[in-house]
């Protein structure tokens, strides 16, 4: 096995109701840099990520994360591993700073002033005390994003993280993604813009959908 | 290795936190929300109040029927809530990021359970003597009442769960919630109107209470290990 990968992904199939979504998957990343998801809609980049995230269980293949079978340091994976979805997990009654000081204690940070500069850094530092069912669709994307300013997670698996955000907040992602790439970390990201803040490998899902 | 995983998990600092951490937000959650919170203790009171009005405001036939009226209306109310459980976490995403923490997520369940017993069942219990009244039950039993329902309830909202996390996936409105846990639901509810019963009519009810302690510690021990593993699998 190579070990010199973050991650690496060995023929990793997924069936849904014995459908076959994909196939044949292998792709490797490595520290530092950035592996994106291409595709058209509905061929399987969610999907494939939320494999990654072990949230489901592929039919077969394997996933290897610093040269381990997943299986055997899922613990430690699932500590390094910072994962943001489509669903953003914000409490639509709590604030800003509330909902980003929880995501931030079950990463283990525990310090309200870093809280607050990273909203601060995500531009909310106007609304962080507002309950979030009062922000805008982009601003709430801000909130769940502005995890990124504070995570020391490894690997960050992101599902179209630039959706409904504007140019500024599209540079405040970069920069967020340029400061984890330069320590050493690696991201994969589903994105239908172009997210160009460093290396950057593409894997293709077409040729292995049905 | 299994030894090594399990000292990893069951770090007792981050296991205790993770506790305390989910009861404290499911409670700042349920004040925030408190329309949704109180809903069904305003059932409870509403359908105890229309009892009298129904069968007959006789102190009599109102004392016999009591003790069963208030355990259904305590279990009933309990089912309207349960669903609230997981499904909030489950249209947001938190319950992804949970079942994806590095940690035993059985705790944090627990911590969700308590939480829901706190704002609902301990309610329903403190609630209840004042609802008894209307319903004319002797003095002697409201100790007992109070112990029963703070025991019952508390066994309802963790049975509760392993249903809720079962359906969690279904969307909303099922009557397969109800369908699933009720069954569950009866040995409690005859074990608690025995109880109840037993003390309005002088006899003992130390009996009935140990056997809804007994399944009360049974039900806090599995269900959490329950509600862990069909959230694995129904909330993808």
């Amino acid at each position: 096995m190579p070990n010199d990968y973050l991650l690496s992904v060995n023929d990793l199939c997924f069936e849904r109701d014995s459908l076959k979504l994909f196939g044949d998957v292998s792709l490797c990343l490595s520290a530092g840099e950035i592996l994106l998801l291409e595709g058209p809609n509905g061929c399987g980049k969610t999907t494939l990520l939320r494999l990654l995230t072990t949230l489901l269980k592929p039919t077969s293949g394997n996933v290897h994360y610093c040269g381990e079978l997943l299986d055997k340091v899922r613990y430690q994976y699932l500590a390094d591993m910072l994962y943001i979805g489509h669903q953003s997990a914000i409490k639509l009654a709590l604030s800003a700073e509330e909902n980003l000081t929880w995501m931030a204690a079950s990463e283990g940070l525990h310090e309200p002033q870093m809280v607050r500069d990273a909203l601060q850094r995500m531009g909310l530092g106007r609304v962080y005390d507002l309950p979030c069912h009062q922000l805008s669709a982009g601003q709430m994307r801000r909130v769940a994003l502005s995890r990124l300013a504070l995570s020391r997670c490894r690997l960050w698996l992101l599902d179209e993280p630039l959706a409904a955000l504007d140019a500024e907040g599209i540079e405040l992602i970069k920069s967020c993604v340029r400061k984890h790439l330069d320590r050493q970390g690696a991201v994969i990201l589903v994105s239908h813009q172009d997210l160009a803040a460093g290396p950057m490998r593409k894997y293709d899902l077409k040729e292995n959908c049905f | 290795m299994i030894l090594k995983k399990i000292v990893f998990n069951v770090n007792g600092v981050a296991a205790v936190r993770g506790f305390s951490d989910y009861v404290k937000r499911d409670l700042q959650l349920a004040y925030r929300g408190l329309g949704d919170t109180v809903a069904p203790l305003i059932f409870f009171t509403m359908v105890c109040t229309l009892v009298p009005l129904g069968l007959s405001p006789d102190t009599q036939r109102l004392s016999e029927v009591a003790p069963g009226m208030l355990w259904i209306m305590a279990l009933l109310s309990t089912l309207l809530s349960i669903e609230r459980i997981f499904i909030h976490d489950y249209e947001d995403g938190s319950l992804e990021q949970l079942l994806i923490a590095p940690q035993l997520i059985e705790i944090p369940i627990l911590g969700k359970i308590v939480a829901h017993w706190l704002v609902t069942g301990l309610p329903l219990t403190l609630m209840s003597p004042l609802l008894g009244l209307m319903l004319s039950l002797p003095g002697s039993a409201y100790p007992v009442l109070l112990l029963s329902l703070a025991i019952g309830t508390a066994y309802l909202s963790a049975v509760g769960a392993v249903g809720a996390s079962l359906t969690v996936s279904l969307g909303r409105g099922g009557l397969l919630l109800p369908l699933l846990v009720v069954p569950l639901y009866m040995p409690i509810i005859i074990f608690g109107t025995a109880t109840v019963t037993f003390a309005v009519d002088g006899m003992q009810w130390l009996g009935p209470l140990a056997a809804m302690g007994a399944m009360l510690c049974a039900a806090i021990a599995l269900c959490p290990l329950a509600a862990a593993a069909a959230l694995r699998f129904s909330s993808i």
